[in-house]
């Protein structure tokens, strides 16, 4: 029990680390971001490309990858992104707006790896086994599991007790209401896209330690974050980590005792019943 | 999306007769294309037959698509039925599926209704999968028929002029007509009394019922059926960007998004061999911010402005 | 046109280094060949390691020796390729691209077992000989009654698991393992048919499966399979894995310390990248695939392979893959003549001298190939096949340490 349960957690830290990012950049930013997997798995080749070129540790290349990825995603939010955001008239315009956009740049994305490295990304860094509680786990995953809770915990509690988070909390209930009190809608959103941006670069970083990625593999971890930040309620971080830790001990619990052919079916179905009992995710708010 | 006119019907009539003759004259490559592309107008349009009155967008395609394809592969291989038979039984399952998932998606809006047919149809695939190796095993689902592409042009251009007739006839309804109301505001569409769960649950069938469809009726071509192939969320993700590429807006709408949107494709793919994903979607960017409501919003700029307004 | 560019880059080295007098450039002196093959998309990882590098050595190769001698005329090779982002309905599309538009006299069959069905009809329709590598099945009569232009090199599902199934006895009359299997797979096409022709064979064998579960594709955690693996108990372990999983089930194998004497995964087991990114803790691990290092014909390919395209070849279906162009290159220089029936009735009825040693074909099937490799000292070789020599002998797994 104690086993599935030590499993569970440390997947959901890896589900975590997928949906953080695109919470903030969808909760906040409002960006339908269907790229956001293409960013996990580009932080995935900076890692996978320091570590076989030069050794340099994951866990160095984290430190590298998190401004990096900031800038690039605040540049991509400001030039490519906010032309949108102005000419859109509502939030549906917006959404197709957005989708169509960051399909293209999904594509994009794809095609630059490609070029870079068209294989596996298959490399071995910290797989050593390791007991927690009594129940063996790798390394690896245990660390992006510290990290994946570190970085929540600091979001949880920027965003509620720091000025700048309850600014970014403000813009997610409400971007008019937010514009009207003085808040500049479009440098929060800008942020809150980057720092999005920045969270799931650095997932794909550490998450590449202990899954074999590939160029064309990013859309799988953006179907797995939207299912999330879904489930969680759109806009609220804990609903996010909760939506994480119940996908992920769901999964382990059934791969355990019933089928492991079953794990993806029965972490749907998880989601299917909470959307129909909770139609606005489990912290969302009700649509207005 | 207004009520369509006769004259609409009309044009639509000329060309489906015209595409029909497609295969007396172009060669097997244009074919393909054409084939390729009457099956997204054929997905496209009935997607947008539901998501285009009542702005749902719904990903859950691949999932009807993939339910066709897979019907079609396990009949004739596993159970060593007939392809046709299996192609008429497919879009009925397809539209029972889609009913229920119409029923139990009533409360969602917006961004929970989108995610929630994106999960659906990720479980279906999954359960099948599963389904297929615990208990039916296979050796390989092999569709192999005699249909040649021209066969499977023309049934599907049979299914995309069933589908544009079934939204022309729904949009002069009193269907049409709730569902335009549903699409501007539920609430308001629920006070007047508008039953709008029967009016939603009934599109969505549709759509269900003619994605199966077009799915089993593609398998012959692709001659050999996986599960994880054919359940493509890709797919689901294409045909929404096709539609709304067009606008969904009109019963054309799709139609417009589809033919450019292919022909784009098939240059890129030629051109870049080595690089199109990349340069797909540089020319999907391009489309976005040149195109801000689609082909559709684009033709009737032009002919506002053709007609002169002063 | 950027697909233009290679086959002039290397013409341009040729007239260069001077092996060939002017006259090279010449229209008639191009054969055109085709290939489709995923460059993205879920089966991009594979394609990029086995099917791509492979034609590109080919075909710098011919170049560089001046072309192929077809009827008296040197003629160099002209590759036009294109990226079917693993979707069978844009893969039949550019086919019909390359034999209509392009005009292409000769095709590199496609990568995967489906494409090359898919393909199939398209290609026959044309006439183009398709000498299919990655593409195993069981179905090969029905296939090649119906495309009589369709060969296949790499064997069929059931030789697949019967080299594992050989294995397996061994090993129990030997006292290593006992009746008990764990068995996995995953949940897709080939893992779904595989596990279910294994279930079979195995249990003829009097083999018990006491482990015996799929995983679906892309599944993000594979520990607790392998935690279900470990708790049965069994001293042999197979799984009828795809890349990505085969690397993760040996990650989790080794966190685990699975304790078999027997450990077998699929596909990508025999990629150059699973030794590199597991080193010697993979040691005696098996994997589907596997060949001789020690030949000298293979020595030779696979210090080219390094050369020319800069990698390592993987240790299966590279071989195969190039074997079958240089199956293509001899029928068309024996045959003289760019004709695709005469090609493909030559090919039917000679053999053919490759880096897989004497090629011929029976009912357009060519039975020899690896069917099971096993990573020694960090070199994939092979173990079982069918009509080949030099095969290793199969060691016993000891543990997972460095």
């Amino acid at each position: 029990m104690l086993d599935i349960l030590v499993s569970g957690l440390l997947l959901s830290g890896t589900y975590a680390l997928v949906a953080m990012g695109l919470n903030l950049q969808y909760g906040v930013a409002r960006i339908m971001n269907l790229a956001n997997g293409e960013i996990l798995v580009l932080g995935a080749l900076a890692a996978f490309w320091l570590y076989t070129t030069a050794q340099l540790s994951p866990l160095l290349t984290v430190v590298l990858v998190a401004p990096i990825s900031f800038v690039g995603n605040w540049l991509i939010y400001r030039f490519l992104l906010t032309p949108l955001v102005r000419r859109s008239k509502s939030q549906g315009a917006l959404e197709v707006d957005s989708i169509l956009a960051t399909f293209g740049m999904s594509f994009v994305i794809i095609g630059v790896m490609v070029s870079i490295e068209g294989g596996f990304f298959a490399y071995n860094y910290l797989s050593e086994p390791i007991s927690v509680l009594g129940s063996t786990t790798s390394l690896n995953r245990l660390i992006a599991f510290l990290i994946a809770l570190a970085i929540g915990t600091a979001l949880y509690l920027w965003l509620n007790l720091s000025r700048s988070g309850v600014a970014v909390r403000a813009v997610s209930v409400s971007t008019e209401a937010s514009g009207l009190v003085g808040i500049n809608v479009a440098r929060v959103s800008a942020m809150a896209f980057a720092l999005g941006g920045a969270i799931t670069a650095v997932g794909g970083a550490l998450i590449s330690t202990f899954i074999t990625l590939d160029a064309s593999i990013g859309v799988v971890f953006t179907l797995k974050a939207l299912i999330i930040i879904i489930m969680g309620g759109v806009g609220d971080i804990r609903g996010a980590i909760i939506a994480a830790v119940i996908l992920g001990v769901v999964e382990t619990t059934v791969a355990s005792v019933i089928d492991p052919g079953l794990t993806l079916a029965a972490a749907y179905l998880i989601f299917i019943l909470v959307l129909l009992f909770r139609p606005q995710g489990l912290f969302g708010r009700k649509p207005a | 999306m207004k009520p369509a006119s006769w004259t609409e019907l009309g044009i639509a009539a000329i060309l489906v007769f015209l595409a029909a003759t497609v295969p007396t004259f172009a060669n097997g490559y244009w074919l393909s294309i054409g084939v390729t592309a009457m099956m997204y107008v054929a997905l496209a349009t009935s997607w947008a037959l539901f998501s285009g009155p009542t702005h749902y967008i719904s990903l859950a395609t691949g999932a009807f698509f993939g339910v066709g394809g897979y019907l079609v592969g396990t009949g004739m291989s596993d159970y060593q039925q007939p392809f046709w038979l299996m192609a008429v039984i497919s879009p009925f399952i397809g539209a029972v599926l889609a009913a229920l998932i119409g029923l139990a998606t009533l409360r969602l809006s917006g961004v929970y209704f989108v995610i929630f047919t994106l999960g659906l149809a990720e479980m279906i695939r999954n359960v099948v999968s599963w389904v297929q190796n615990n208990f039916l095993g296979s050796r390989g689902l092999y569709v192999l028929t005699d249909l040649r592409d021209q066969h499977i042009y023309w049934l599907l251009l049979a299914v995309a002029a069933l589908v544009y007739l079934l939204g022309w006839i729904i949009s002069r309804s009193r269907l049409g007509f709730s569902l335009r109301i549903i699409g501007g505001d539920e609430t308001v569409a629920r006070h007047v009394g508008i039953n709008t769960a029967t009016a939603k649950v009934i599109l969505f069938t549709t759509t269900g019922f003619f994605a199966a469809l077009v799915g089993a009726l593609i398998a012959p071509r692709w001659s050999y059926i996986e599960p994880n192939q054919v359940f493509s969320p890709q797919l689901s993700f294409l045909v929404v960007i096709m539609a709304l590429l067009g606008g969904a807006g009109r019963l054309w709408g799709p139609l417009v998004g589809v033919i450019p949107f292919t022909i784009l494709w098939e240059w890129v793919a030629i051109q870049f061999p080595n690089q199109s994903t990349l340069f797909l979607g540089l020319a999907f960017l391009l489309i976005v911010y040149v195109l801000p409501h689609g082909v559709v919003g684009r033709l009737e700029e032009l002919r506002a402005r053709v007609r002169g307004n002063p | 046109m950027i697909r233009r560019t290679f086959a002039a880059l290397a013409a341009a080295g040729v007239v260069a280094t001077g092996l060939v007098a002017g006259g090279a450039a010449l229209a008639e002196g191009v054969i055109k060949l085709g290939a489709i093959a995923p460059k993205t998309g879920p089966l991009a990882g594979g394609a990029v390691v086995t099917q791509w590098p492979n034609i590109r050595l080919w075909v710098e190769q011919v170049n560089a020796r001046g072309g192929l001698d077809v009827g008296g005329d040197m003629m160099t090779i002209e590759l036009i390729e294109y990226d079917d982002k693993t979707n069978p309905g844009e893969h039949i599309k550019l086919a019909q691209r390359l034999a209509e538009q392009d005009k292409v006299d000769f095709v590199v069959a496609p990568y995967g077992t489906g494409f090359n069905i898919a393909a199939a009809p398209i290609y026959g329709r044309y006439g183009y000989p398709m000498i299919a590598v990655s593409a195993i099945t069981d179905k090969m009569e029905e296939l090649t009654e119906r495309y009589p232009n369709l060969f296949f090199t790499l064997g069929t599902t059931t030789a697949f698991v019967d080299g594992v199934r050989e294995i397996l006895v061994e090993q129990r009359e030997a006292g290593t393992i006992g009746n008990e299997i764990a068995m996995v797979n995953v949940a897709d096409a080939f893992g779904i048919e595989l596990a279910d022709r294994a279930r079979e064979l195995f249990e003829e064998e009097g083999f018990e499966l006491v482990y015996d579960k799929s995983y679906p594709l892309g599944t993000p955690d594979l520990s607790p399979v392998m935690k279900g693996a470990k708790e049965s108990g069994a001293k042999a372990f197979v799984a009828w894995s795809y890349p990505p999983d085969s690397f993760g089930l040996a990650e989790q194998a080794i966190i685990e310390d699975l304790d078999v004497t027997v450990y077998y995964s699929a596909v990508a087991t025999s990629f150059p990248a699973f030794g590199g990114a597991f080193g010697n803790k993979i040691n005696n691990v098996l994997g589907a695939g596997g060949t001789n290092v020690d030949d000298p014909k293979i020595a030779e390919y696979r210090a080219a392979h390094q050369e020319v395209t800069g990698e390592t070849a993987d240790y299966w279906a590279s071989a195969n893959t190039y074997a079958a162009l240089q199956i293509l290159e001899q029928a068309i220089v024996g045959a003289g003549t760019l004709d695709r029936d005469v090609v493909t009735q030559y090919i039917k009825e000679n053999s053919f001298d490759t880096v897989m040693g004497e090629l011929s074909f029976e009912n357009n099937f060519s039975d020899k190939f690896w069917s099971v490799g096993q990573w020694q000292e960090g070199v994939f070789r092979g173990v079982k096949g069918s009509n080949v020599d030099g095969a290793a002998d199969v060691r016993l797994k000891e543990g997972w340490a460095e």
